[in-house]
């Protein structure tokens, strides 16, 4: 009995789209499986199948080498099968353990049992090194710590088969590096472990194989050993991707963003920024490196004027706009992609034509003596929908929401550059895109650098900051530990500064 | 847009089928026609010309307090406040029109004008709170009505006493009315007064601000997602004050249609079921300014009607009443069922 799951030959259409196209995956015993593929592929319509969601049209599911037919969750928790959802599912003021009881409650008499189901989470969070506090409440615990109350709720209902859906998406990278070691002390302890992502370099630090899925279909299953980060990037999108960015020379010009000696209070009412003093200048990409909550956030907001500054003056093209409006700003050439599409970005509810004018709609030619101009806002959607790949079914007057993540995000950022900004501030602008839709917005924002605009690149993926970058700058507990060109520093060294550790000094 | 009120359109119309539907069987289990009901309902409210004009009268008030729910909920606001926003303004243009004397047209101006400044106000002090200090509009509006109640209560006796009754207020003036000697004839002898014609221009009015404006592109903007407004450079502070206002000045002009049009004096201790009616006929109309307008004919017409069925049947005009209440019920889960549709294909088109 090599295979504890077997998916074989699997369909699933849905009305107009063929999400399963014929599928095989063959989970080994003990063995971390990658399925990889774009958002859209079809991976989650797969592990959906698998974990009773959905019925497969076609195919059949091989549990421990018997054919069975997984109903609904409740037939996969008692074949083993458990899935950690990429949004969690959590009662916020319930205790660690009165969640991971929930719906299987220990009773005495006719009292919920909560102390021998705490002491079992206190074993199981020994055995498996997840160090989680059975008696602490969801709301008071880190998003990190969430994700292991999930993983408990699988233990304590004994699944063998653990499905990760995006399960890195919401961590920072020190969460991930525990959560890769939780993973491999899961294996140690004889489960098998399917792994949902479309990040390559998780797939080859951890999975022993690799599904790959493109549009619906199987591309192939490999040993991921064997295979370059190239190579499955090629399987999955379907042609050759560049991974490092082509840029000119950096040739830096004037200072267009000077950020002196800056305070921002966070919304915790404590100084989140403290005294930070950088500036960008025109030709270079600024990359501002550092953990989640370090204060990033707080300056990005005092500079695009969403937050108050405290102390400590911005400047534009030396013009001080510490205390100018949002829309002063975006009219002295800022362009901000801000870091959560769906509560900035965007009005989802709004068709993407009046989503292309949120910053320009009370100018010529798209109104004028405040009467709107449908034409030219449709036009201009057209446009920009055009020069940024923006796909959506029905055009400029498709809803925002009916678009796709990495849509929205090309729009958004076709809307930020189209405006022509002197600074561009990008906050994570590829969170939770696939790799063809990061290498096209990368490839954008590069150009902008290259036609001698300035850019504050803010992200919590290194890679990305590494890869951009002319300079980058690290951030640690709301203070600048250190600027360094990015040429002659590792991802080593900067990880150490994010850590707060300065250069020179030792860890 | 057009997509969204031609299905919100279709939506209306099952709600109003099967609340007429559910009449017919409550009808029938009383041991009464259903057929003879509804024809004396509706010959009750359009037979003759005088009762269409009571009929348009008796929308009137329905068509500016569902607007004003209507225009609040399009850009995020529920205002519940309405019948507090709708007596305010009739205070304050029976105040007027009971203070000064002056030509028709002058008079009945100022009247206008203060019923709409009142009724603002009162949209005024929840858009505050609720920009300022995040207070709930719904709580606040709630409050205002209550505030409105105890102002009438308090002013009418106390300035504007009536001859014979302690509460309620002096009539008002013919040169006070906006009753025309016209249209009063033209209608045989109906309510009908101006005040429809100030309705048809507010719907006309909101229907353009809404869809074709930079300043109801704004509102709506702030209405469906703060946060992305504030990010473009939109106040949304200011937004959410100006939503209210507006909201309160709508249903102040129907307290001026009601108090100082259909009625000709204003009560105490009543607060004018027109406020609430407003919060269904704005349901019925999908929120679309001329989705009001017709589903406060509607309501209209069967307030209207209802007196005739029951002088003519045996069937009580609470029946009435009750299918007014199906139809809320049925367009109020339409809503549910045409969002769980949406969910529906949502979850099927955005699968991974």
């Amino acid at each position: 009995m090599e295979y504890i799951v077997e998916m074989l030959n699997i369909r699933k259409e849905f009305p107009g789209v063929v999400a399963n196209d014929d599928i095989s995956l063959r989970l080994k015993h003990g063995e971390i499986h990658a399925l990889l593929g774009e958002n859209g592929a079809g991976k989650s319509t797969l592990m959906s199948i698998l974990f009773g969601l959905y019925r497969p049209d076609r195919g059949k599911i091989k549990v421990r080498g018997k054919i069975v037919d997984i109903a609904n969750p409740n037939v996969a928790n008692r074949l083993g099968i458990g899935m950690v959802h990429q949004h969690f599912k959590l009662v916020h003021n319930f205790t660690v353990t009165e969640n991971i009881m929930l719906g299987m409650e220990m009773k005495k008499g006719i009292v919920v049992d909560t102390k021998s189901a705490a002491v079992k989470v206190r074993e199981l969070s020994e055995r498996y090194g997840l160090n989680v506090d059975p008696y602490a409440k969801i709301e008071d615990i880190s998003v990190g710590m969430q994700q292991r109350v999930e993983i408990m709720k699988m233990l304590y209902r004994d699944a063998e088969v653990l499905i990760f859906d995006e399960p890195t998406s919401v961590l920072t990278p020190q969460e991930v590096q525990e959560l890769m070691h939780i993973m491999r002390n899961l294996i140690a302890e004889g489960k098998s472990i399917i792994l949902i992502t479309h990040k390559l370099k998780e797939i080859k630090a951890i999975a022993d194989r690799c599904t790959v899925i493109r549009r619906g279909r199987l591309i192939g299953t490999v040993e991921v050993a064997s295979a370059s980060e190239a190579k499955l990037a090629e399987m999955m999108v379907g042609r050759q991707v560049s991974f490092g960015v082509q840029k000119k020379e950096c040739m830096p010009g004037d200072v267009v963003l000077e950020i002196e000696n800056l305070s921002v209070m966070s919304s915790r009412k404590v100084m989140g920024v403290k005294g930070i003093s950088l500036e960008v200048r025109s030709g270079e990409i600024l990359g501002l490196a550092g953990v989640e909550g370090n204060g990033q956030a707080e300056l990005v907001e005092a500079v695009t004027g969403m937050r108050k500054a405290e102390f400590g003056r911005i400047l534009l093209n030396g013009v001080d706009i510490t205390n100018m409006t949002v829309r002063d700003r975006i009219k002295s050439k800022m362009a901000y992609i801000p870091e959560d599409r769906h509560k900035h970005g965007l009005i989802l509810d709004y068709s993407v034509a009046d989503n292309m004018i949120m910053k320009l709609y009370y100018s010529q030619p798209f109104s004028r003596n405040g009467i709107l101009n449908g034409d030219a806002i449709r036009k201009h959607a057209e446009k920009v929908m055009d020069q940024f790949d923006v796909r959506s079914g029905k055009g400029p007057a498709a809803a925002a929401r009916s678009l796709s993540g990495g849509n929205q995000q090309k729009a958004i950022v076709g809307r930020e550059i189209d405006g022509d900004p002197e600074l561009l501030i990008a906050v994570q602008p590829t969170r939770g895109l696939d790799v063809g839709a990061i290498e096209y917005i990368h490839r954008r924002i590069a150009e902008q650098r290259d036609s001698g605009k300035a850019v504050l690149l803010i992200s919590l993926e290194l890679d990305e900051i590494l890869n951009l970058s002319d300079r980058i700058a690290i951030i640690n507990g709301g203070e600048l530990i250190d600027i360094v060109d990015a040429r002659s520093v590792s991802e080593n060294e900067v990880g150490l500064m994010m850590a707060g550790v300065k250069r020179g000094e030792t860890a | 847009m057009k997509r969204f009120f031609s299905k919100s359109f279709v939506m209306a119309l099952m709600a109003v089928v099967l609340g007429l539907l559910a009449g017919a069987v409550l009808m029938l289990v009383i041991g009464s026609n259903p057929a003879s009901g509804y024809m004396y309902l509706f010959r009750g409210g359009l037979m003759s010309i005088e009762r269409v004009g009571n009929t348009l009268a008796t929308a009137t008030p329905l068509i500016l307090t569902g607007l004003s729910v209507a225009f609040a909920f399009r850009t995020g606001l529920f205002n519940i406040g309405a019948a507090g926003q709708m007596l305010i303004g009739g205070l304050c243009a029976t105040a007027v029109g009971l203070t000064f004397a002056l030509p028709k047209p002058v008079l009945l101006t100022l009247m206008v004008a203060a019923a709409v400044l009142g009724g603002a106000l009162w949209g005024l002090v929840p858009g505050l709170l609720k920009a300022k200090f995040n207070v709930h509009e719904v709580v606040a509006t709630i409050m205002m009505n209550w505030i409105s109640y105890w102002t009438v209560y308090y002013v009418v006796p106390a300035y504007f006493k009536g001859a014979y009754l302690e509460t309620e207020s002096r009539k008002i003036s013919d040169a006070a009315s906006l009753k025309t000697e016209w249209l009063t004839g033209m209608f045989g002898g109906s309510y009908i007064n101006l005040g429809l014609f100030l309705a048809v221009v507010a719907v006309i009015v909101i229907a353009f601000i809404i869809d074709r404006t930079t300043f109801g592109y704004e509102l709506k903007a702030v209405g469906l997602n703060r946060h992305a407004a504030e990010y473009a450079g939109i106040k949304a502070d200011r937004s959410i004050v100006m939503s209210m206002m507006i909201a309160g000045a709508l249903a102040g002009l129907g307290g001026a249609t009601f108090y100082v049009g259909y009625a000709s004096n204003i009560q105490i201790g009543v607060l004018p079921t027109q406020g609430f009616d407003g919060i269904a006929v704005a349901l019925l109309g999908g929120n679309s300014p001329w989705g009001v307008f017709g589903a406060a004919l509607f309501f209209g017409l069967l307030h209207s009607g209802k007196g005739f069925m029951n002088a003519m049947t045996r069937i009580p005009p609470e029946i009435a009443d009750t299918i007014i209440a199906t139809i809320i019920y049925f367009s109020a889960t339409s809503i549910l069922v045409e969002r769980n549709w949406d969910r529906l294909k949502r979850k099927v088109g955005g699968v991974k």
